[in-house]
């Protein structure tokens, strides 16, 4: 049996579980032709749990209990580990997000199971059901085997298998409660509700064009060099995560999972590699210009257009041009 | 306040790794390393609360020799003083057995702070403090953006998705896994680096046999399925052609 462990916040459920979902789904044809299950933890978890009954599952398991909500490691782990006890699995799949990179280390290691973390893709090796995690910043791939006992614990990166192949079942899945005993006082986090900071100045969402800097801009004494780039274009400056952690730049203009979404119509990205945390943030725009020395970048598998070179070589370049 | 930060060694940023003869790690000769930055930022933030709190840093490490340069440039930094878990073993163990052997050469030293990086940057499993939590049996918190110390107790700001962050407060002992941006890093100075050389770092042995849960079968360079239209000729040309296809074809600019 294969499990999905979906993800609510509030009785809504995380858009990322359906890819879990449907991961769970191939990984049991590839393993096969296991079954797969769901399992929902949480307070109120019916209204999720008759949500993702539609999938083609064979159950959906709600391990509902007050110390469930809010989230915390500590009453997750405890939780999922009794859950495991009770339903054996050779494999249990997540999605990797926030939550997951929080709690699901510590239940492989309470377990003393392998967890393949931040999968981006399904494959064999061996004979058996192998992992790809990309490496080295994304220069590198590498095929993972799990080794021990199982279940295996794995973690997919969001993106990796797209939502919409999840199969749906021609009639509801039966929803079983399971009973697990959480223990409060051993739960040692006090969570306080989530927030956003205040209102940000500049809403990089509605811009249209968007020229945004990476880590190859390299010093802070450079950014007029793009700034001038964006205001010919009429675009707002953006930036990766480096440039928002030197200072050089409000983190207002961070794009990516931890920054702003955007959907412009130009984003034209200067020495930015392209890692899966900057590009979830803009991979929705409509066109994607890449200034890059390397070739091999990861960003130019999603841009429309590429010049491989330095970008204080070319954008001086593209200024002069614009200005002609 | 004795505070513990986990540092690790990874190949520098800027190098393209080149892979072994079995495609199973890179080749080390020739490579350059440097420190893990998520860590880096760890590091900074201990610094800072033994400024505000008193009491000791001490920088931790689990890899081959080459490991102790990345210590001694963290004792340059301010770090009292380091312990390096040595073995040739561990330059590409899986987290359960960098986290492991961290536990063990660390569970005497009783830590009231155990700080490290969310993740890092070669092989990026972001679990090594969470296992380590479970291993000292500490709680944790994770991708941490502000600490605050008060009495016996922390209270932590997490980052969550999208834009979304929140404090959460637990006991002390406690394990915390930072986010980068947290802090400004601070540089050695030369006094920073000359007093390093006078600091202590203890080696500690490995166990002799690590079993891994997770085996790297095959690493490769990912395969490009390159869509981009990439435009070539010199810097001026390239300019030229970007120009006229984002007027004429992708019509995104007057
Ligand atoms: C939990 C988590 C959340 C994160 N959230 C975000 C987020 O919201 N946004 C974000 O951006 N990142 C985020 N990151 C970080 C992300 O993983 C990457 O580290 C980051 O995006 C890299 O930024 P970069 O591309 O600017 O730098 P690098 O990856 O260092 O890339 C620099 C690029 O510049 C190129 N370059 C260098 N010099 C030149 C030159 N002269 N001319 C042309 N090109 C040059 C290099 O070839 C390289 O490709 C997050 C990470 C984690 C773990």
């Amino acid at each position: 049996m294969i499990l999905v462990v979906v993800e609510q916040r509030e009785g809504k459920l995380n858009r990322a579980s359906w890819e879990a979902i449907a991961g769970g789904q191939q990984l049991a044809a590839k393993a096969g032709g296991e079954s797969v299950k769901i399992a929902v933890l949480g307070g109120d978890v019916g209204p999720v749990a008759a949500e993702v009954a539609g999938a083609a599952v064979t159950e959906v398991l709600t391990v509902s209990n007050a110390a469930l909500e809010p989230y915390t490691a500590d009453g997750y782990v405890q939780a999922l580990v009794q859950v495991l006890g009770l339903h054996s699995a050779s494999f249990v799949v997540f999605a990797h997000t926030y939550q997951a990179r929080d709690f699901v280390p510590k239940l492989a290691a309470r377990l003393e199971r392998a967890l393949v973390a931040d999968v981006v893709g399904l494959t064999e090796a061996e004979g058996r059901p192998a992992f790809t995690r990309l490496v080295f910043q994304g220069k590198m791939a590498a095929d993972v085997l799990p080794e021990g006992d199982r279940p295996y614990l794995i973690t997919l990166q969001s993106g990796a298998i797209a939502a919409d192949t999840v199969r749906r079942g021609a009639t509801p899945a039966p929803v079983t409660p399971v009973n697990v005993v959480v223990d409060g006082s051993a739960i040692r986090q006090r969570p306080e509700a989530p927030f956003r900071e205040a209102k940000q100045a500049v809403d990089l969402s509605q811009a249209v064009r968007i020229v945004a800097v990476g880590r190859g801009i390299k010093a802070q004494d450079k950014l007029p060099l793009a700034e001038e780039l964006a205001k010919l274009l009429g675009a707002e400056l953006g930036a990766s995560r480096p440039i928002c952690d030197s200072g050089w730049l409000p983190l207002e203009r961070q794009v990516g999972s931890s920054g702003q979404t955007v959907a412009p119509k130009l984003y034209l990205a200067l020495g930015i590699s392209g890692a899966i945390q900057h590009a979830v943030g803009m991979k929705g725009s409509k066109t994607i210009v890449a200034i890059n020395k390397d070739a091999d970048a990861p960003i130019f598998e999603i841009a429309d257009y590429g010049i491989v070179g330095d970008l204080f070589e070319v954008v001086p370049a593209l200024i002069k041009e614009l200005k002609s | 306040m004795k505070i513990a930060v986990c540092i690790k060694q990874v190949p520098a940023r800027d190098s393209q790794p080149r892979l072994n003869e079995a495609h199973t790690w890179i080749r080390e000769d020739g490579a350059a390393f440097e420190m893990n930055e998520p860590d880096a930022y760890a590091l900074e933030e201990a610094l800072r609360l033994k400024e505000r709190h008193g009491g000791e840093v001490v920088v931790c490490s689990a890899g081959p020799g080459r490991v102790s340069q990345v210590l001694r440039e963290a004792l340059a930094r301010g770090a009292d003083r380091a312990i390096h878990v040595e073995s040739d073993e561990l330059v590409a163990a899986d987290a359960f057995n960098v986290a492991g052997t961290l536990a063990d050469a660390m569970r005497s030293e009783s830590f009231d702070l155990v700080l490290t990086g969310l993740q890092s940057d070669d092989q990026g499993f972001a679990q090594t403090g969470v296992v380590l939590a479970e291993r000292l049996g500490m709680p944790h918190a994770t991708i941490i953006m502000e600490v605050q110390v008060e009495a016996a107790a922390l209270r932590v700001k997490r980052e969550l998705e999208g834009g979304w962050f929140q404090w959460m407060s637990m006991p002390l002992p406690a394990v915390l896994t930072i986010q980068s941006g947290i802090n400004q890093l601070r540089y050695a100075t030369l006094k920073g680096i000359m007093a390093a050389k006078k600091k202590e770092i203890r080696k500690v042995a490995a166990p002799a046999v690590l079993t891994s849960r997770q085996r790297v079968v095959n690493l490769y360079v990912p395969q490009k399925t390159k869509q981009a239209q990439v435009l070539g000729g010199t810097p001026a040309e390239a300019a030229k052609e970007l120009v006229k296809r984002l007027r004429d074809e992708a019509r995104v600019i007057e």
